[in-house]
């Protein structure tokens, strides 16, 4: 369950509050006629998935209506700033600090156990970006 | 039996309040104040449930919620049954009553017996895969008898008489535990001003400090407590918790928490004098910061036969000493690793029973209490352990040795003590479950011996829970804790609390011992069992790292090692040293334990809250909801919306069938007149210069020229060429519309036009309000509809003042409204918009004008007949987000001129979106006409080909049609419109075959003339 | 202020005065519910107490701040929120802005009096961009008081309701149960929830539930 800090409101709202909408800074191209089916399918299907700095668009769907952007790490939830519609995120991929060493997980009940065998270590090595 | 092991005092029970229970069937005492596991204890109930696979005898090991054998069924009555309760955590009542959980069909003897005895060599881990798996066809049948003789608790068969709730809590700092860390860090946290809630899962706060020999400013500790919690009482700021377990800690501190509000005193609230009120609450607490300070739990050792009842873990003896009066037998053996179980062996014999000995694994443990110990007389044999138990029903002996733990071997001459219970302590562990909830791993601290936490964001940790155990230590630790919580959250400390002076010990250090070594080897000797509640064994373990499972996260799933409803909370930790072991690895190296929610398991009541029953789900209701009740409405559920289906009239005392209610209404529509509440449909208001502009980009088809006065249907896609929504708007004024949505997608579609404006086009000036639920909207259709109107409106009706698509702005029955001219009926129609409060009114006089016409209400059933036979499609039935203007056929609402690249507009010219061959809206027309084919039914060319065939399409809307007295469909089909009187074939599920002709979808009026009468 | 450029304004928006001129009975939100036995007589004796305030002039308006907040205030005698959040009130409280989002306001007036204010508003704001929506038809307000009508909240929404987060003049867009409401801090001794029609009766429901441990009261004036 997210604390939403709404750029809007001014103040961290509950998750309920609020709806994902996405990746954030999807442009539509301006002249679509122009652009290749490949493009425009691009920009149609295609997002990112990063395993960390994620910039996702939100909207406060309960509150004030408004859409705004989160930069979020996708491996500790961790909400790192909100920015409102127009503006661009202070933190990327690049700037973030060094992560976590991540783990395999698995996904099920109970309590669970990640490989740290340092065998396994390629398999818990992050995915270059 | 009356309470033979109570002893004639101490404890923090009621004595003077005897409280009469039944356990599988027999009446016990107890008093006010036990568990109802301290109660069967003082009872000499040794034999509580039978084991998971094996079905052996086990016994009550702990004294909290890692108990793993006392899971017991509780409740008297059908409707007030709980599975899987540990009778650990279960305050005693009067007129409680418990069965085992396991042990069909009692836990003294049983079917399953002879499993067990088998189960030494037939019974290896993944046994019941590997037995029962084939065939496969008869797991069913296996499974029923495994689970009947295992046995998991079982859910009431009626619907439970108590009510649940849920509270949402906000506070600065949420501390976790009551113990002596957390009401430090609780008191310390709350004198710096912050809103604190303290909470605690035992019926008492206090925590270890209940059933400590240790004194606190030189009074007992539990006075301390009791001064400590009043002070926190009184405080405003302060919200207090007991029996509140935190079960889940989600991301930016959400902490779920159940509260047990009346499950201590009886069966259900009103058996507890307290009908009405909430039997159990999840508190949904937002904390600033949260100071986890939940202690650890002692490690049982792993020794052969340690599951005969009497065995137990040592801390728990002392609790039942100390807090319940209860001395569960009569001559101990303590087995341990460290010092402070010895006060065990104290408790033990200051309570009269005999210590026959405490087996130290050490060589040479010197620590306070150990001294202590000797003092009193008490044998303490060292480098040994217990290595194996003897007894069936109940210990009868300990079989005592010297070991060499790091070569895994016994190197003594075993020597046979007679005793019947055992104590074992293997050392702690920290209860960091909380701590790892949101994925954060643990570390595996080697000079500590356990998992302490890893950092978690916004959490604070205290005392036990980072194996910080000394009393001393942890009440500073608390403190320190309270403060750094309090200083986060904004608050500083005015001044430091005192912490509590308490005499310092001279400890020995633990050794690292989790499983014995024994004479035979693991898979020869007698069963250790590693996992009481699984059955899963020393053995089982080191097999399954034979079998290649090296990681102790796959040689759970094989073993079931830490399944069930304690987690593994006994037995992780020495099944990964045992992996460990086996593997030659370090346990880190075996892996880290993460544990997720929940940490002890929450009713499905406490779950759901109040969203039960009526308030499952929000209801919404028409202005005209009330009329369509008193009228005998049938209701559908449309989103939330509860719209009248049909209205059934009682004809000659019997009420109609929905097939006569719906013809009836359709031809009423097709040859008198109608009525139909549409005031679900979604309305949006549109103000600004550049809504026009706006919704030329929103919707497929030109908005440029509509004048003011005039109504457009228009259709809207996402920017994937798919059609999302459809609907008529109309233009107000030259800056001004009122647009309409499916009654499904009214939220979705404001949303989708403030995102489009929020986002890419800003610099338009346009704003978007919903006032879906401020208009109400009746539907006045059919060809007397005009007579009818006329009667009640001022407005010019005249078929050439007041066009189709036109709209009007007058009165209707006194009340001002908006009128429009469009129709999803085919019929004249007048969609009649006025402010809600005056509906019942306006639909009322209608009615009153409407007697002679028999103007006939009718519900979202005739609607769906009505406008099908028009071939007027539902987005969301007729279309599921794959299908384009083009596949409706609907070229002509498409503006592929228009100057701005609308949304949609690239992808219909995709080579997916243009294909010839895709599936296109076409009408079926079944050759049977009595025959109404199934929505959803494949459509296939040839009927004679081998399975799979070739589905072509598939059936969207399909009715019965009174006034072409035949069944009649929608479909989409490949390449659909150049198959115009082809016939297809419907393969039914019941093996016979439907015949359709292909034909147009219109149906009914084909040249659209009734609408424009 | 222009003639010329209001009665431009205007007429590219149709205003719509959705009263009738002669009397006619109207129903609140509330009818139905009524009609079911969940309203109660007024002067309820139990520790909540929700008492719909029904047939309010409700408006919607949208624009920005400094442009609404000069015409608010010539017209209405309240200033508008311009931090968000903001619930201002007049004297007697009888009219009331509330902030809704950086562009969005709801106004709350005696009934009757929202059409001819919006034709106030109106003029007064000419060619400005901003929007004026009636939403009267489609909402309630209902007020809570009494000694549990804290805790009662507590049930129901997920905001902070202690007055750290909601202090009087305070306002939020909200989750109320499986639905929303706008919350709102007009005093000390109650909170108001605006309510959407179609859902009042769902609300009140879920009231009654989660105050039934308390004592509650669901009153609607009549008339």
């Amino acid at each position: 369950m997210f604390h939403i800090f709404c750029p809007y409101c001014d103040e961290r709202r509950e998750e309920e509050e609020f709806h994902p909408n996405g990746q954030a800074h999807l442009v539509r191209p301006a002249d679509p006629d122009s652009v290749s089916d490949e493009a425009w399918g691009d920009y149609l299907f295609f997002r990112d998935n990063p395993r960390g700095i994620h910039h996702e668009m939100w909207v406060h769907r309960l509150g004030c209506r408004k859409f705004f952007n989160i930069t979020r790490d996708t491996t500790t939830y961790e909400i790192l700033e909100t920015y409102p519609m127009g503006e661009q995120p202070t933190i990327t991929a690049e700037t973030a600090r060094v992560r976590h060493e991540q783990g395999v997980q698995t996904a099920d009940g109970g309590w669970q156990t990640v490989g740290a065998r340092p065998e396994n270590s390629t398999l818990n090595e992050e995915t270059p970006s | 039996m009356s309470q033979n092991n109570r002893l004639s005092q101490g404890g923090r029970i009621d004595r003077s309040r005897v409280l009469t229970f039944t356990f599988n069937g027999q009446q016990y005492p107890g008093f006010a104040g036990d568990t109802l596991a301290s109660a069967l204890l003082a009872n000499g109930v040794d034999v509580v449930n039978r084991s998971f696979k094996y079905s052996r005898p086990r016994g009550i090991v702990a004294a909290g919620p890692e108990e793993p054998n006392a899971i017991v069924q509780l409740g008297a009555t059908e409707a007030a049954q709980v599975p899987n309760v540990r009778a650990t955590q279960q305050a005693l009542y009067d007129g409680l009553v418990a069965r085992s959980t396991n042990g069909w069909p009692n836990v003294q003897r049983d079917v399953m017996s002879w499993v067990g005895k088998l189960g030494g060599s037939f019974m290896p881990p993944g046994f019941y895969y590997k037995t029962f798996m084939a065939p496969a066809s008869m797991w069913m049948t296996y499974e029923k008898f495994i689970r009947k003789g295992a046995g998991l608790g079982r859910s009431p068969a009626e619907s439970d008489p108590d009510i649940y709730d849920h509270l949402n809590q906000h506070c600065e700092v949420l501390v976790i535990g009551a113990g002596p860390a957390g009401l430090t860090a609780a008191l310390t946290a709350a004198r710096a001003g912050a809103r604190v809630i303290l909470c605690d899962e035992q019926e008492e706060m206090g925590g270890s400090l209940l059933d400590s020999r240790e004194a606190l400013d030189g009074a007992s500790a539990a006075d301390w407590v009791e001064k400590t919690v009043a002070e926190l009482a009184g405080m405003e700021s302060v919200t207090l918790l007991p029996r509140t377990t935190a079960n889940g800690y989600h991301d930016h501190n959400f902490v779920t928490l159940h509260e047990r509000c009346t499950e201590h005193l009886a069966d259900t609230a009103a058996d507890a004098g307290r009908a009405g009120e909430v039997r159990s609450r999840l508190h949904r607490v937002r904390a600033e910061r949260v100071v986890l300070a939940s202690g650890s739990h002692e490690r049982p050792l792993v020794y052969a036969n340690n599951d005969v009842p009497g065995n137990m873990v040592a801390g728990a003896i002392s609790v039942y000493l100390r807090r319940y009066g209860v001395a569960p037998g009569q001559r101990l053996v303590l087995t341990t690793n460290n010092d402070h179980a010895y006060r065990t062996a104290l408790d033990w014999k200051e309570a009269g029973r005999e210590v026959v000995a405490v087996v130290d694994s050490r060589a040479n443990p010197d620590g306070d209490l150990v001294k202590q110990a000797r003092d009193s007389g008490i044998r303490v044999i060292t480098g040994s352990a217990v290595m194996e138990a003897s007894g069936s029903q109940r210990v009868s002996g300990a079989r005592v040795v010297a070991i060499d733990t790091t070569r895994f071997v016994v190197t003594g001459k075993i020597e046979e003590l007679a005793c019947d219970t055992i104590a074992s302590s293997g050392g702690y562990s920290p209860v960091i479950h909380l701590a790892s909830h949101t994925g954060k791993r643990p570390q595996w601290r080697e000079d500590l011996l356990g998992f302490v936490p890893g950092e978690v964001k916004g959490m604070h940790f205290a005392g036990g829970v980072q194996a910080v155990y000394a009393l001393d230590e942890t009440l500073a630790d608390g403190t320190r804790a309270g403060a750094e919580a309090a200083q986060a959250a904004g608050f500083e400390q005015a001044e430091a609390i005192a912490v509590p002076s308490v005499e310092t010990r001279t400890e020995s250090a633990t050794s690292a011992l989790y499983q014995v070594p024994h004479e035979k080897s693991s898979l020869r000797a007698p069963k250790q069992f590693v996992d009481l509640q699984n059955d899963v064994t020393a053995a089982g373990v080191e097999l399954a790292t034979r079998e290649g499972f090296e990681s102790i996260e796959h040689v759970k799933r094989y073993t079931a090692l830490g399944f069930g409803t304690d987690q593994g909370k006994l037995g992780n930790i020495n099944g990964m040293a045992i992996a460990a072991r086996c593997l030659h690895r370090s346990i880190p190296e075996v892996g880290t334990t993460v544990f997720r929610p929940n940490y002890t398991p929450v009713s499905f009541g406490a779950i759901v809250g109040r969203h039960c029953g009526e308030l499952f789900d929000p209801e919404r209701y028409t202005a005209l909801h009330q009329w369509h009740v008193e009228n005998g409405a049938e209701f559908e559920d449309v989103g939330h919306w509860k719209r009248p289906w049909y209205f059934p009239r009682k004809v000659n005392g019997k009420t109609e069938t929905m097939h006569d209610a719906v013809a009836r209404e359709c031809l009423a529509v097709r040859q008198g007149v109608g009525i139909l509440d549409a005031s679900t449909l979604g309305k949006i208001d549109i103000q600004g210069p550049d809504a026009r502009e706006f919704l030329g980009r929103i919707y497929t088809n030109k908005w440029a020229k509509l004048a003011p006065g005039r109504v457009r249907y228009g259709l809207m896609c996402k920017d994937d060429g798919m059609l999302m929504d459809d609907g008529t708007t109309s233009c107000l004024g030259e800056n001004h519309f009122l647009m309409t949505t499916t009654t499904g997608g009214a939220a979705s579609v404001l949303e989708w036009l403030e995102l489009w404006h929020q986002t890419e086009w800003p610099e338009l000036q346009v704003y978007f309000n919903s006032v879906t639920d401020h208009f109400a909207t009746m539907t006045v259709t059919g060809p007397e509809a005009r007579k009818l109107m006329a009667e009640v409106t001022d407005i010019d009706l005249d078929r050439e003042q007041f066009k189709f698509m036109d709209w009007k702005q007058g009165t209707v029955a006194g009340v001002p409204a908006r009128v429009f001219r469009i129709s999803f009926t085919g019929e004249l129609a007048f969609e009649i918009n006025v402010q809600a409060n005056y509906a019942l009114h306006v639909w009322k006089a209608l009615f009153a004008h409407g007697e002679k016409y028999d103007l006939t209400p009718y519900g979202t059933e005739t609607m769906h007949v009505l406008r099908a036979e028009k071939g007027l499609i539902i987005a969301g039935q007729d279309t599921d987000g794959s299908v384009t203007p083009e596949d409706l056929g609907m070229h002509w609402a498409v503006g592929y001129d228009k100057p701005f690249p609308w949304i949609g507009k690239r992808a219909l010219t995709r080579p997916d979106t243009a294909r010839e061959d895709r599936k296109q809206l076409v009408g079926l027309k079944p050759k049977d006409a009595t025959v109404v084919l199934e929505e959803g039914a494949q459509i296939v060319l040839d009927r004679e080909q081998t399975i799979p065939m070739t589905m072509m399409g598939h059936v969207t809307s399909s009715y019965y049609s009174p006034i072409l007295e035949s069944g009649f469909a929608l479909a989409v089909l490949k390449g659909g419109r150049n198959r115009m009187g082809e016939t297809v074939y419907l393969p039914m599920s019941d093996g016979t075959t439907h015949e359709a002709e292909v034909v147009n979808t219109v149906f009914f009026d084909p040249k659209w003339e009734r609408q424009n009468v | 202020m222009s003639e010329a450029g209001s009665e431009t304004n205007v007429s590219r928006v149709a205003v719509f005065d959705t009263h009738p001129v002669e009397p006619i009975d109207a129903e609140s939100p509330l009818a139905w519910s009524r009609q079911r036995g969940l309203v109660d007589a007024a002067g309820g004796s139990g520790q909540v107490r929700a008492v719909e305030r029904p047939f309010l002039g409700h408006l919607i308006l949208r624009g920005g701040a400094i442009t609404l907040d000069e015409a608010v205030r010539a017209e209405l005698g309240i200033n508008l929120p311009g931090k968000p959040l903001g619930l201002n009130l007049d004297a007697d409280g009888s009219r009331s802005v509330q902030w809704l989002s950086p562009d969005e306001w709801l106004v709350i007036v005696p009934g009757g009096e929202e059409f001819e204010l919006e034709n106030r508003l109106r003029e007064r704001l000419g060619d400005a961009h901003f929007a004026i929506v009636n939403v009267s038809g489609g909402q309630t307000l209902v007020e809570l008081s009494g000694e549990k009508a804290r805790e009662v909240l507590m049930k129901s929404v997920t905001y902070d309701v202690h007055s750290h987060g909601l202090p009087v003049g305070k306002a939020v867009g909200t989750v109320f149960a499986k639905t929303s409401v706008n919350l709102r801090r007009p005093s000390e001794d109650r909170f108001e929830l605006v309510v959407r029609r179609s859902f009042a009766d769902y609300c009140v429901r879920w009231l009654r539930d989660a105050g039934r441990e308390y004592g509650v009261s669901v009153e609607s004036p009549t008339s």
